[in-house]
């Protein structure tokens, strides 16, 4: 099927400012503005269609950790939550610190992958914090951006240099927020449930340290930083006043900052124990607000499979971190739209064009030329998310109730899944 | 001997008890009255009571206690159970075994109860939820420490009397990292205490206000009114990481001397879980005073210790 038309969609792109009934059509792979010939015609029934979701925080685990996820099943995930194009964190095990690693991934996404994966290097050597690494050969080798994901550069001296060097080669630098000190034992948000649960805090005061430190060093070296997954209202405020400054900061949000509170850890749920923690609800709503006045740019999942063996714990044993590709889209829907705080086509912008666009990704628009990345969602279908095609299972959601369904995933024209087949590559 | 009528007449239904927050205030009440019955047995010299013979109570302790595992020995064997030890060095859990793993080989050499203190909040209840025999809580990190806050109340009101409502109780020391504390606030707050939490400021954040509790940094307005006051000991090692400047420096300021003792109203008492470190968060005069009532809970640790053992263990029988 390599021409299509898609009729009766309620087509949402947010770079064109496209919220209305329309069809869509699709060619050799590439969006196009009238029915190619021959077009096969797929009835949308009213449904949303959309652009593919661009999540650029992810964990695949591979190589290295393959009993938590590979390519193949993180995609598979991803292509079920209407996920076109994944941004892979780089620590895996090896870490993605030179570029022969990069060489060796690229071969495992060739050979695996069921949506589009881009890869990000690390910021220093084995992700360890005291040494550059090769940035400029990982740009060559193809990475999208550098990050010590899951942790944070703490020498404020080697954060300054990698942002400026990093500048020279265009490559943005996400951070993970927490200084170490504050943060080193911390289980849950230092707060009402810390101090009931008696486990140890992780103090919003360590995100707000770091985001401020980065700020700083945006401002004073000129380059661009992006802020991974706030999730203190604090933090929120600093980026909105660097903003207003006109520092080039950007920030992402996940769907669990948004939707969920530290209240989620009582019981001892592993499956509510992530990095940066869940935190309070004035912490939520403050998270809220920056999505919607555009204070946080981008919604990203940070999707972190754990085994059983990883979560099945003592709290203070568990891993950080639950998957996130299929619920995404289902989750925000229900926390930001349903809920009033935004329309849709706001919700889709963080999900599609604005990520796309921070990263320089052939993504996130439904325009001409465009690749034909999209995803057709019925808004008013009611599911329970009882089935994983990630190898892991560590979703607060699992076995729970939600709202607007993925039905149909495409990627460069080509039905990657769908729920009646599952996937179909 | 204890009559088999009022034994049988306990409503009690828990096969586990892992935290006093679960807890409805009748379910206190009925714990009480058969500590009050079993503290009879043993003011008495009643010896070994054969309720639980032919039981094998595991004490699984993961951290190191003298005190608790001995009190939890002592009412085991009172109750006339038998008892296995399994102390962290010797266990498998040095070897890699998971918690789970370890308590499941537990449960598979027939134990029919394990007492478990661990390190990690929530242990407890982690293993009451994948374990079909008892399991109670003898202290899980900062968590709780049920049976303590339990055996608190029944010292409390071996000299207030049943009804606690309107009394006044003050925990002093480092509550930030206190099962203990958090046991009691609970406890005492279901029984119309009013707590009051007192200490360096590091050790004693304003948060616990949310569990709805009375924070007070000042010693002497924290302590004036209180009918008991309840001495934590401050562990030395919190000082290292300079949650306050000095164990001198806490004594000067937050230690409970025979100066201090104006502070407190004439017939307030002075309760502590132990160890004590005396000259640090209490002086040997105080501590050895007519106010102190430290003796006193160690005992009453041993009868209701063995009414936790002794409910959740029929109860257990009975959902079998």
């Amino acid at each position: 099927m390599k021409n299509f038309t898609v009729k009766n969609a309620r087509v949402v792109d947010p770079a064109n400012n496209i919220d209305k009934i329309a069809d869509v059509y699709v060619s050799n792979g590439k969006f196009v503005s009238q029915s190619p010939d021959g077009a096969v015609v797929i009835d949308a029934n009213g449904m949303l269609l959309m652009p593919g979701i661009v999540d650029i925080h992810a964990h695949l685990r591979e190589p290295g950790q393959t009993s938590k996820e590979t390519i193949k099943t993180g995609t598979s995930a991803a292509a079920a939550g209407g996920i076109t194009s994944v941004v892979a964190m780089p620590n895996t095990v090896p870490a993605v610190d030179n570029p022969a690693t990069v060489k060796l991934i690229d071969e495992l996404i060739k050979q695996n992958a069921v949506v589009k994966v881009y890869q990000t290097g690390c910021i220093t050597e084995g992700r360890a914090g005291q040494k550059l690494a090769p940035i400029g050969s990982l740009k060559k080798a193809g990475v999208v951006a550098i990050t010590d994901d899951g942790g944070c550069v703490q020498n404020s001296e080697l954060m300054r240099n990698a942002l400026q060097y990093a500048d020279m080669f265009g490559l943005l630098v996400m951070d993970h927020c927490q200084e170490a000190t504050l943060t080193a034992k911390g289980q849950v948000h230092e707060g009402e449930w810390s101090c009931k649960l008696g486990l140890a805090g992780w103090p919003s005061a360590g995100e707000d340290l770091i985001v401020s430190r980065d700020v700083i060093l945006s401002h004073y070296t000129g380059a661009r930083v992006h802020l991974q997954h706030l999730s203190s209202g604090y933090s929120v405020d600093i980026v909105r006043r660097a903003k207003a400054r006109g520092i080039k900061v950007s920030a992402e949000a996940t769907p669990h900052h948004i939707a969920l509170t530290d209240a989620a850890c009582d019981g001892f749920d592993t499956n509510a124990k992530m990095n940066p923690p869940l935190r309070a609800e004035s912490d939520r709503l403050s998270i809220i607000k920056g999505l919607c006045d555009g204070t946080i740019d981008v919604i990203a999942t940070d999707h972190a499979p754990h085994s059983v063996n990883d979560k099945d714990k003592e709290f203070d044993y568990a891993a950080f971190g639950i998957i996130g590709f299929e619920t995404s889209f289902s989750v925000c829907y229900e926390a930001l739209v349903k809920s009033g705080a935004m329309p849709l086509e706001k919700l889709v912008a963080l999900m599609t064009c604005n990520p796309a666009r921070l990263l320089d990704l052939d993504a996130g628009t439904l325009s001409c030329g465009a690749s034909a990345d999209f995803v057709l969602i019925d808004l008013d279908a009611e599911y329970v998310y009882g089935k994983t095609f990630s190898r892991s299972s560590n979703s607060p959601w699992f076995g729970k109730k939600l709202c607007a369904k993925v039905m149909q995933t495409f990627v460069d024209g080509r039905r990657v899944y769908s729920a009646e087949n599952g996937i179909e590559v | 001997m204890v009559s088999g009528k009022f034994l049988n007449s306990f409503k009690w239904f828990r096969k586990d008890l892992t935290n006093i927050k679960d807890l409805e205030l009748w379910e206190i009440e009925e714990i009480m009255a058969l500590a009050k019955v079993f503290k009879e047995s043993i003011v008495n010299k009643l010896g070994k009571l054969p309720y639980q013979r032919g039981k094998t109570i595991v004490n699984l302790f993961l951290e190191p206690s003298t005190r608790t595992r001995n009190a939890f020995e002592m009412s085991a064997y009172r109750l006339g159970a038998d008892v296995l030890s399994v102390n962290s060095s010797a266990s498998s859990i040095t070897k890699g075994e998971t918690l789970k793993d370890t308590a499941k080989n537990l449960e598979a050499i027939t134990a029919d109860m394990i007492i478990i203190r661990h390190s990690a909040a929530g242990a407890a209840k982690y293993l009451a939820e994948r374990l079909q025999i008892p399991v109670i809580n003898a202290g899980d990190g900062a968590h709780a420490h049920p049976t303590q806050a339990l055996l608190d109340t029944f010292t409390l009101r071996e000299k207030f009397g049943g009804d606690l409502k309107g009394k006044k109780v003050t925990i002093l020391g480092d509550i930030l990292f206190s099962r203990v504390a958090r046991s009691n606030i609970c406890c005492l707050e279901k029984q119309g205490v009013d707590v009051v939490l007192s200490g360096p400021s590091t050790l004693v954040p304003r948060e616990f206000e949310k569990m709805g509790v009375k924070v007070c940094h000042d010693l002497k307005e924290a302590v004036k009114d209180a009918d008991a006051v309840m001495l934590l000991r401050i562990q030395h090692e919190r000082q290292s990481a300079n949650y306050f400047p000095s164990i001198s420096e806490y004594a000067n300021v937050f230690g409970l001397n025979r100066l201090r003792e104006e502070y407190l109203k004439k017939d307030a008492i002075i309760m502590h879980p132990g160890p004590i470190n005396r000259g640090v968060e209490v002086d040997t005069y105080l501590a050895d005073s007519p106010r102190s009532v430290i003796l006193s809970q160690v005992t009453n640790g041993v009868a209701v210790r063995m009414a936790v053992i002794h409910l959740c263990l029929s109860a257990a029988s009975k959902i079998k």
